[in-house]
């Protein structure tokens, strides 16, 4: 089914979607969101896109495979835990950068922990995406 | 720190995982991660083994923050000796998989799914709380689900059907005594839950969530009269899954058994005890009762991993030190001797395309070798000198003629003599009895030699238990004893965390 509204609305909402999503991830270490939630919020992007515009159109934006990006997330999460290993500490203990402010964006708090939610991030988004690609795929065919 | 190296079990399969995820067309170099991987297994329990001489008890706060509040990762020497147990069953496993899975299931995520299985089996020997207990076990059931299936035949998905919907039932159960537990106690980390227990006379509160952790770790342990799951679908697995799951899935929950009952309810359980003794007793017996019955090998295994968890479960309702330690050694012997089975039941499986008895024959003739791999385990579960499993039931026995039991007593010794004489039904069956040419050719498998070093390999470690049974005995006896005075475990637990407090406040 082809619906122009569907389209049309969605070429505006998967980029704020996807930005969305990468601002909850962020803000997820002190407030509500993080990781899980931002990866669902990225992998609404692209459902979304899916079902007006089709499933391969979809996976063709996301430029990569969503086996791809479980794998990546997982490496990512594996990798944040390792610097504490350097400085001695017990595994996954959390190692900050000096704190510092950017226009816009006020003061920037950056650790292994904010690592470690990029990958969950990916991981979530990876999976359900390739679940919602693989039941769209059935449905057409 | 040497803590870190608990981390290890945990993080080498996740990453020979995530490597194998990228590489998914490159089974070639899968085989070498996951051989890789299996060795590094080994290496780092071998490592957790010693450590665990040297201090008794290890604890890693991981992310460093301590243990009523955060995750802590703990090793003893019953964790230890899992540990060193599975990786070696791991090991073989992968190295059997080498030839025997076909590339296209390697390109379905067989080598990272085994990983995230191991992963999910090491985290639960490893973890120190309760709700990240069941988290591993979830870990290690999704992977074992879909190792369950890969190949699709009919029969694998009938059987992962029922495997999949008793074994969520069971984490239902197993959910709802954590909840109990947490609402009564407030709080997820073992040493703490023991602290509260201990202090608790509710004896409603306490008998409920024995209950429920009775039932649950039943289930995933297959016990009377919870084990009905095991035999509807072991037989479908292919060689090497079936081995890893013979040899590691159900002693997860014996595991956490020994863990929480030992550590939780210690002397409260009495009661328990007797009926855990019962159904140790039931599943012992209708078990081998189960084997004698059948004349497919792969179906006579699956029951006996049956009877053989009735001994162990026997040995821990006990509840003496020295019949915890038989408990112990009896698992380590069981898991080596059970998937060394499983193995070479698949061998012998392929040479004549079928797993049903009536259908082999004189394969002694042709493989002399194969029929000695056989032997080695098939007497040692058996029971017969000087094997390993002599030694084990030996322990098992005496045990319970030392607690009185003498009941129990005798229901192992008349188990034992039916092991052997399934033993014997599939050796003879297999082996000697003149093959019948009549009924149709069925296609016969080629047969790898990786196949052979991957049961060599767990057939030299059961001889190895054999004759030197005195330094297993050594460390089951101080595994015994630190899980019968459990105040050990717990002051080194939680002392862990003030420790780090006041590390923190000086800072």
């Amino acid at each position: 089914m082809k619906s122009i509204i569907l389209t049309q609305t969605t070429k505006f909402l998967t980029p704020a979607f996807v930005i969305l999503s990468l601002f909850i991830t962020y803000r997820g270490h002190n407030l509500p969101g993080g990781g899980f939630i931002g990866g669902l919020m990225l992998s609404t992007a692209f459902a979304l896109l899916a079902v007006s515009d089709g499933v391969e159109k979809a996976r063709h934006a996301l430029r990569v495979s969503p086996e791809f990006l479980i794998a990546a997330g997982l490496c990512i999460a594996l990798i944040s835990g390792l610097p504490a290993l350097l400085g001695d500490d017990a595994f996954m203990k959390s190692l900050w950068l000096p704190e510092f402010s950017l226009p816009l964006l006020g003061k920037i708090h950056l650790g292994t922990p904010i690592v470690f939610d990029i990958g969950v991030f990916m991981t979530v988004a990876g999976f359900t995406l390739k679940v919602f690609f693989s039941l769209c795929r059935e449905e057409e065919n | 720190m040497t803590e870190n190296l608990l981390i290890l079990p945990i993080l080498i399969p996740l990453a020979c995982a995530v490597f194998c995820i990228f590489l998914r067309n490159q089974s070639r170099v899968q085989n070498g991660i996951a051989i890789l991987g299996g060795g590094g297994l080994c290496l780092a329990a071998a490592l957790i083994v010693k450590a665990v001489i040297d201090r008794q008890i290890l604890v890693l706060d991981v992310g460093a923050w301590g243990a009523p509040w955060g995750i802590v990762l703990v090793a003893d020497y019953l964790t230890a000796a899992m540990l060193a147990v599975s990786s070696v069953v791991a090991l073989a496993s992968v190295i059997y998989a080498i030839h025997t899975i076909s590339d296209t299931e390697k390109k379905l995520y067989y080598v990272p799914l085994i990983n995230f299985l191991m992963m999910g089996v090491n985290g639960a020997f490893l973890t120190g709380d309760l709700f990240n207990l069941y988290v591993w076990f979830e870990v290690m059931l999704i992977a074992s689900f879909v190792l369950m299936i890969l190949q699709g035949k009919r029969s694998q998905l009938e059987a992962g059907f029922k495997y999949v919907t008793i074994n969520i039932f069971s984490s239902f159960i197993f959910l709802a005594g954590i909840g109990i537990l947490y609402g009564k106690t407030g709080t997820l980390n073992m040493a703490h839950i023991a602290v509260a227990i201990e202090q608790s006379e509710n004896a409603e509160f306490i008998n409920s969530t024995i209950v429920l952790l009775l039932v649950a770790f039943g289930i995933k342990s297959a016990i009377f009269p919870l084990f009905f799951w095991l035999p509807a679908s072991y037989h479908t697995l292919p060689g090497p899954v079936a081995a890893l799951f013979a040899g590691l899935l159900t002693k997860v929950g014996v595991y956490s058994f020994m863990r929480t009952f030992t550590l939780f309810f210690g002397d409260k359980v009495e009661f328990f005890a007797s009926l855990l003794l019962i159904l140790g007793i039931l599943t012992m017996v209708t078990g081998v009762f189960g084997a004698a019955s059948k004349y497919d090998s792969n179906k006579i295994l699956s029951f006996h991993i049956i009877s053989q968890i009735g001994y162990i479960v026997v040995a821990m309702a006990l509840f003496t030190e020295f019949a915890l330690a038989a408990a112990l050694f009896y698992t380590v012997h069981h898991i080596l001797v059970k998937s060394n089975l499983f193995l070479v039941a698949d061998i012998f499986n392929r040479r004549f395309g079928t797993s049903d008895l009536k259908k082999m024959g004189s394969l002694y003739k042709t493989a002399p070798f194969l029929a000695l791999l056989f032997a080695i385990p098939a007497m040692s579960l058996g029971g017969i000198p000087p094997f390993s499993g002599f030694w084990a039931k030996l322990t098992v026995i005496w045990a319970a003629v030392e607690a009185e039991q003498l009941f129990a007593a005798v229901c192992a010794v008349l188990v034992g003599i039916l092991t052997l004489y399934s033993m014997v039904k599939i050796w003879a069956e297999v082996f000697w009895k003149a093959k019948e040419d009549s009924g149709p050719s069925i296609q016969s498998q080629k047969t790898h030699l990786t196949q052979y070093v991957a049961s060599i390999i767990l057939a030299l470690s059961t001889l190895w238990i054999s004759f030197h049974p005195q330094p297993l005995f050594d460390f089951s006896n101080q595994a015994a004893k630190q899980l019968s005075e459990p105040s050990k475990y717990i002051e080194t637990v939680l002392d862990q965390s003030t420790k780090e407090d006041r590390h923190e406040t000086h800072d």
